[in-house]
């Protein structure tokens, strides 16, 4: 399960930012964040070649010495990050996929609601739920 | 790349055998010797171990091993071509498994055939197998084959098959020469093979061979031995898969019993990598490579299992504490005393996982896939972490860091050391990860033994790193003379301060530039922020702030919150420290209002900027801060509403200012200043206000525009614009769906690409600002601004007329100064002056003529103070008067219609003048009041008789004009009216409408003369209509009797009244009457007193009678009726009734010839309603004397064309115009038999308009023979009389 799951917007300015609270808050922003880089290095990489039948999923961004951060990037440039616990080693590629996909799933309902404005903050609390479900459960 | 790795590895080891038919001469003298010397501690071996001197670790070079057997005089002459052209050709490896084919390029190690060499029973060895066996022989004499060779093939043999080893080949080589020598007890040459075959190989012919020739360059020669190679490779093939299939199989079998107790996984690791090495002996490094990593795998699983609770006895020594962290060592292929510590079971996690990615490094590197190497570097390393965090592994502080610092330096070396500078350069992105980590790592052990801080390391310190270098060990023999080695570079960072900054130092540039040119410009900055955080700690905060800048800006121009705030504190740390007050208050109120950080924080950053704001200081200089991080203008309202004052005028500005500080500021000033323009067109300033405040004059901030200026505007996007669309079904036009459409949603949904990150307020870099002196200025002095909303209330100049703009909001508190510039979007208010204007305009529409209206009188005062005294002066006019009104009250109101004051008007009404004094009042209010007046109507005829000759307007009177919107006839009554704040006279027009609509005509009967009047009522109300008179105005002796019965008529809207006078005279008809129409109206049910009277003159001409006619229709002769059918005579008699009058005879004189006056005049008799059906002439011309009593008479035959009571046929008299010869008429004649006799008298009437209309006519037209009119009026009592 997740230790941190961040949407980040199109402009690279953090949508939504959640970690476990147990932890460090700003050291996951910041991974976050750098991962960003390497996000940014694999869509552009992918951008050159046929682009058509792009895998939305990024795998595995980099991994630190406690975490692992996966990303995923939507057609329309959101980036999704998650970070796992390095020592969770139960967790599968394929976990990790449909774990990106439920999220890409609610944020396209997040997208749906007519009173959302793209790019503000998203608070919806189907979304929140959703994140809760895929984070650690601490204490 | 491989050969140059192996001879790179040989340069660097010792010198192992490098030729084979040395190292076989070597070898034959000592069967151990030849394996010995390639598989030094390689081979489980332990007989061997006792004469190695040193490691040999060049196992590549082995190859797979081929015994001799027999004449080992012949293999010795052949063994150079054979193991020359062996590995000439690649075969395809067919495998097992499914696994894809390989062509392999084979080789082989001939060594001499010793029974040692085969493998006994349960030993796994897989390098020491031999995986062929050969025995050669030349023999070619049937004698010696029998003596001895048979018997040494068969020795070999049963050797062979006791070791159940199938994989054998017997050679035979011939040559010519052999042949000739013994020629005379010959045999055939086949015959030797045959035998051969017979003994040894039923059914396996193929283990036969024959050589022919072999040291001669003949084809036969070559083809034998193509033949041979080709053999020799299948047969070795053929027993890789089957040998390597059999080890396999044994090998999983071993696997397969990992779960029972005394299994170990160390045994395994030694069964498995044997068949890897024996995969990178044929050199196929990807099937080794496959084995490490199984092998990596089944590690990795038991290490999990154990994290899950699933403990395996032999993991036990894995978890033994680290005592050695040493690091990778990648410079050997196979680091041997791992291998032997694993091998004993001794190994530690550490040495495993070292051991095992040594492997694979040097695996990878014959791959040629360097990059693989780093990748998995730093998987590994933060693996190995991992799983001793999982083990409970103990390990001292720091030793791992040092373990990983010298791992990573170790990869970074090792793949320098096999790629040139370009290649390096270009793959950056794969090591700058080892980088980063390394320098991480450094930066721990660095801050564990005391080398960051600024005093330097404590005793404590030293000793942790004496200890944690005793981990170290000695260094390693193969980098003992490099200048650069890991081990070194450790060693010398943990030894003193200096020396580890400049380790630090080097490393954290290395892996910032290296980001840097791979375009990871945010892990570059978090590297950069990590120096920023040491140099901080060393004191240096000078080299730390451009860091801290650098990412500060990234983080900000990305939008995110938290690393700004933290980022944004370390700076003000670092100012703080520099001295530099004024971006360390900038700082600190960006910090005081961040809502990120604890209350306290922001308690301590506030109070920071109160106490350099009391301080006292030099007060010329004040820091200037953005006001946006101290407080936000969230709502600017206006009042009055409208943002636009007279000047003058109280005009308030309250502001909302939400207070971001944590406690209650107390302001000294706050102040606005204003620029002013001057508005030209400031008069009509009203109307241009109130379109600029749209929203009744707040003005709302929203916390990301108010703040960027006007180029943030676009974040915002456009509005929508809405349309209500209805979808109507096409056959009954209902409804069926209603919808709303969005107009431009082209715009809207538009994808922006120029998107940066909305501003949360702590993103914002505050813009640097300056208060700019002068201007005008809203000020509030000693405010206290709360925590969150405020309200502050400003009372604006209003002094000039003009637009007032509000540019920037400054709050002082003390020494420092908090300026919002520009405040956005701008807030303007409009002070205007404006002119008095008096409108005046009707209380009800339309206004009718002819009754006392009342109009209603506006007056904005403007700027002008209407005083005691001052009057309206009205210039009377006779067409409209004023009516006096003894109350007539004035209101007063101020301009947003609040009623102010009510006065009595006082009205002077002089012969000249209307004189209105209107009751003080202030500028700027609207003073109302209403007046009644009366349009007198016109009365019709008086203008003029030429009137449509001048055509002009008549001076000084209204002139009524048709109205095109209402059938009434309009007036425009116009209105002077003396002002007394302007020397001018305001002219003002009312248009009045006439109610009425008045007609009259004149009606004959034989001698009789009628008048009627006909009054229209064109307006929209009812009136009553009251004694109507018609007067004569010259004839006294004229009698006008009235036939009207009623004296009080009903005239409703839309209706007419038709009034009726018979006139009646005693001399002469005058032939022209002055005719005086009047009547008294007023609205239905009001009053008597309302009564106001309505005049109407006419003139009547040309009033007298000149001809009579009459008519008979009389029955054919000899019938007494008239018959349908047959034709009766019409008979028209036409008698001139006066004498002619002076204007008739001068009209006419000029057509006659001869002296006597004659008048012409032409008949037609017409029947339009098909009665009759004029037969011959129906129309002609007669000449009447001009003198009373000539009678002409004319005959027509017409004929009834039905049976009953016909009207007559109509007859018509008409003056004939004399310019022109008459073009006869000529109608058929026709025969209508007429039984009815009837006569009738048709009175010919000229009256004065169909005179006029005659005469005009005849003027202007210039084909006058069809230009007749006539007038023609049936009385009742002359219809037709029938007497059957």
């Amino acid at each position: 399960m997740a230790v941190c799951i961040a949407v980040i917007a199109k402009e690279n300015y953090p949508l939504y930012i959640r970690s476990v609270p147990s932890q460090n808050e700003l050291k996951f922003h910041y991974t976050v964040h750098t991962s960003l880089d390497v996000v940014e290095e694999k869509v552009s990489a992918v951008g050159k070649s046929i682009g058509d039948q792009r895998e939305l999923y990024l795998g595995l961004l980099y991994p630190t010495e406690d975490y692992k951060v996966y990303g995923y990037v939507t057609n329309s440039k959101v980036k999704f990050v998650i970070v796992v616990d390095s020592s969770n080693t139960s967790l599968r590629d394929n976990e990790i996929r449909s774990m990106f996909r439920k999220l890409h799933n609610s944020f396209t309902d997040v997208m749906c609601n007519p009173f959302y404005n793209p790019g503000d903050p998203i608070q919806s609390k189907a979304f929140n739920g959703i994140v809760s479900g895929m984070m650690v459960q601490t204490g | 790349m491989t050969q140059r790795l192996r001879t790179s590895g040989r340069r660097s080891g010792d010198a192992g055998p490098t030729d084979s038919t040395e190292l076989l001469r070597e070898a034959l003298p000592n069967n151990k010797a030849p394996l010995g010397c390639y598989f030094h501690g390689v081979l489980p071996l332990k007989h061997m171990e006792s004469q190695e001197e040193k490691p040999v670790i060049y196992t590549m070079e082995n190859k797979p091993i081929v015994t001799c057997a027999g004449d080992q005089g012949l293999f010795t002459s052949l063994y150079t071509s054979l193991a020359q052209q062996l590995p000439r050709e690649p075969m395809e490896w067919r495998r097992t498994y499914g696994r894809a084919p390989k062509m392999i390029h084979l080789e082989a190690n001939f060594v001499q055939f010793k029974e040692e060499l085969l493998p006994k029973e349960g030993n796994k060895a897989l390098l020491t197998f031999p995986f062929l066996h050969i025995y050669w022989t030349d023999c070619c004499d049937t004698e010696t084959y029998k003596s001895s060779v048979k018997e040494d093939m068969m020795r070999w043999q049963n050797t062979l098959r006791s070791h159940s080893s199938a994989d054998w080949v017997i050679i035979v080589v011939e040559s010519n020469e052999t042949k000739k020598k013994n020629k005379p007890n010959i045999l055939p040459r086949s015959s030797i093979v045959d035998k051969i075959r017979s003994d040894f190989c039923n059914k396996q012919n193929d283990r036969c061979v024959v050589l022919s020739d072999p040291l001669k360059d003949s084809s036969r020669s070559l083809e034998s031995w193509n033949a041979l190679l080709l053999k020799l490779r299948t047969l070795l093939l053929m027993s890789f898969t089957k040998n390597l299939g059999r080890f396999e199989d044994d090998m999983r079998t071993l696997r397969e019993k990992r779960t029972q107790p005394g299994w170990s996984f160390c045994e395994y690791f030694m069964v498995q990598e044997e068949l890897a090495f024996v995969f990178e002996m044929l050199q196929q490094f990807e099937d080794a490579l496959v084995q490490y990593d199984e092998l990596d795998a089944l590690f990795t699983q038991y290490v999990l299992n154990f994290g899950a609770g699933d403990t395996a006895n032999w993991l036990g020594s894995f978890c033994a504490p680290v005592r050695n962290w040493s690091g990778l060592l990648l410079r050997r292929p196979i680091d041997m005393e791992k291998r032997d510590s694993i091998q004993r079971g001794e190994a530690s996690l550490l040495d495993l996982r070292s051991y095992l990615f040594s492997r694979q490094c040097t695996l990878l590197i014959f791959l040629q896939r360097p990059w693989e190497v780093t990748q998995r570097a730093l998987e590994l390393l933060h693996n190995c972490v991992q799983e001793l965090r999982l083990l409970e592994v103990s390990v001292i502080d720091g030793a791992l860091d040092c373990w990983v610092f010298l791992s990573c330096l170790e990869v970074l070396h090792r793949i320098e050391g096999c790629c040139d500078p370009a290649q390096l350069a270009a793959n950056c992105s794969h090591t700058v990860g080892l980088w980063a980590y390394a320098t991480d790592k450094l930066k721990c052990l660095g801050e564990l033994c005391g080398l960051v801080s600024k005093n330097g390391p404590t005793s404590e310190d030293l000793n942790r790193t004496v200890d944690l270098l005793a981990g170290l060990g000695d260094e390693r023999p193969e980098t003992v003379n490099s200048l650069q080695s890991p081990y070194k570079k450790l060693k010398e960072a943990l030894s003193s301060v200096e020396a580890f900054e400049r380790h630090y130092l080097e490393l954290s540039h290395a892996a910032m530039e290296m980001y840097q040119a791979i375009g990871r410009l945010r892990s570059a900055r978090l590297v950069g922020k990590s120096l920023a955080e040491f140099y901080m700690r060393k004191g240096d905060p000078v080299r730390a702030e451009p860091f801290m800048k650098e990412a500060l800006k990234s983080y900000e121009s990305e939008g995110w919150r938290l690393p700004v705030t933290h980022t944004r504190r370390q700076i003000a740390e670092c100012q703080k420290l520099l001295g530099r007050t004024e971006d360390y208050l900038r700082t600190s109120a960006l910090l005081a209002g961040d809502v990120n950080l604890s209350t306290e924080e922001r308690k301590h950053f506030c109070q920071e900027i109160l106490s350099f704001a009391g301080r006292s200081g030099n007060p010329s200089h004040k820091v200037s801060l953005c006001m946006n991080v101290f407080a936000q203008l969230t709502r600017l309202q206006f009042r009055p509403a409208t943002a636009s004052v007279h000047s003058g005028a109280v005009l308030q500005v309250e502001l909302t200012l939400r207070c971001l500080m944590p406690v209650p500021v107390c302001i000294q000033q706050l102040a606005a200043s204003i620029h002013f323009d001057v508005d030209h067109g400031g008069t009509h300033g009203r109307s241009k206000g109130a379109t600029r405040q749209t929203n009744q004059g707040t003005i709302e901030f929203k916390p990301g525009t108010s703040s960027a200026g006007p180029n943030s505007s676009t974040t915002a996007g456009p509005t929508l614009e809405m349309d209500e669309i209805q979808d109507r079904s096409p056959s009954d036009n209902s409804l069926s769906s209603v919808g709303v459409v969005c107009k431009n949603t082209h715009l809207i949904i538009r994808r922006r690409e120029n998107g940066s990150p909305p501003e949360t307020p702590n993103c914002v870099s505050p813009p640097t600002v300056a208060m700019k002196e002068g201007g005008q200025m809203l000020k509030v002095q000693n405010v206290k601004l709360e925590p969150g909303n405020n309200s502050i209330t400003f009372t604006a100049p209003s002094g000039q007329p003009g637009t007032y703009t509000l540019r920037q909001l400054c709050a002082t508190v003390g020494e420092v100064q908090f300026v919002l510039s520009p405040i956005y979007p701008s807030v303007r208010y409009e002070v205007y002056s404006q002119e008095p204007q008096l409108t005046v305009e009707p209380l009800s529409e339309p206004l009718l003529a002819g009754m006392p209206q009342l109009v209603k009188f506006t007056l904005l005062t403007g700027h002008y103070t209407v005083k005691k005294g001052d009057a309206l002066q009205l210039s009377n006019t006779e067409t409209m008067p004023i009516l006096p009104s003894s109350s007539c009250t004035a209101r007063i109101s101020s301009p947003d219609a609040e009623l102010v004051g009510e006065s009595t008007l006082s009205i002077q009404s002089s012969e000249k003048v209307t004189s209105i004094s209107l009751p003080p009042t202030l500028p700027y209010q609207v003073l109302e009041f209403q007046l009644e007046v009366l349009c007198i109507i016109p009365s019709g005829s008086e203008r003029p008789a030429n009137e449509r000759l001048t055509n002009g307007e008549v001076r000084h009177r209204p002139r009524s004009y048709s109205h095109p919107d209402t059938p009434m006839t309009a007036i425009d009554q116009r209105m002077s009216i003396d002002c007394p704040w302007s020397i001018y006279s305001t002219l003002l027009a009312l248009t009045f409408y006439i109610p009425f609509k008045t007609k009259h005509s004149l009606l004959s009967s034989g001698n009789r003369k009628y008048i009627q009047v006909c009054v229209q009522n064109v307006s929209d109300m009812n009136f009553t209509l009251t004694d109507m008179k018609l007067t004569e105005k010259q004839h006294s002796s004229l009698e006008l009797q009235s036939l009207n019965t009623k004296t009080n008529q009903l005239l409703c809207s839309k209706h007419s009244v038709f009034c009726l006078w018979e006139v009646r005279w005693k001399d002469d008809l005058p032939s022209c009457l002055q005719c005086v129409f009047s009547a008294n109206f007023c609205p239905l049910n009001q009053d008597a007193s309302a009564f106001k009277p309505f005049h109407y003159q006419f003139q009547l001409e040309r009033v007298t009678t000149l001809y009579s006619v009459r008519a008979e229709i009389l029955p054919p002769p000899g019938e007494q009726h008239c018959r349908s059918g047959l034709v009766c005579g019409l008979e028209v008699c036409i008698t001139r009734l006066t004498e002619p009058s002076e204007g008739e005879i001068a009209e006419d004189s000029k057509t006659d010839t001869d002296g006597l006056k004659n008048a012409k005049l032409m008949y037609e008799v017409a029947d339009s309603s098909s009665n009759w059906a004029v037969c011959g002439k129906s129309s002609g011309m007669v000449l009447m004397p001009l003198k009373a009593n000539a009678t002409h008479k004319v005959q027509i035959e017409v004929m009834p064309l039905f049976a009953g009571h016909l009207p007559f046929p109509k007859i018509k008299v008409l003056k004939y115009l004399p310019h022109n010869a008459a073009a006869a008429i000529q109608p058929d004649p026709g025969k209508v038999p007429l039984r009815v006799k009837m006569i009738f008298f048709f009175f010919l009437l000229f009256s004065s308009f169909t005179c006029r209309i005659f005469v005009s006519i005849s003027l202007i037209s210039a084909a006058p023979l069809r230009l007749f009119t006539a007038s023609f009026c049936v009385f009742s009592s002359c219809r037709p009389q029938t007497a059957v």
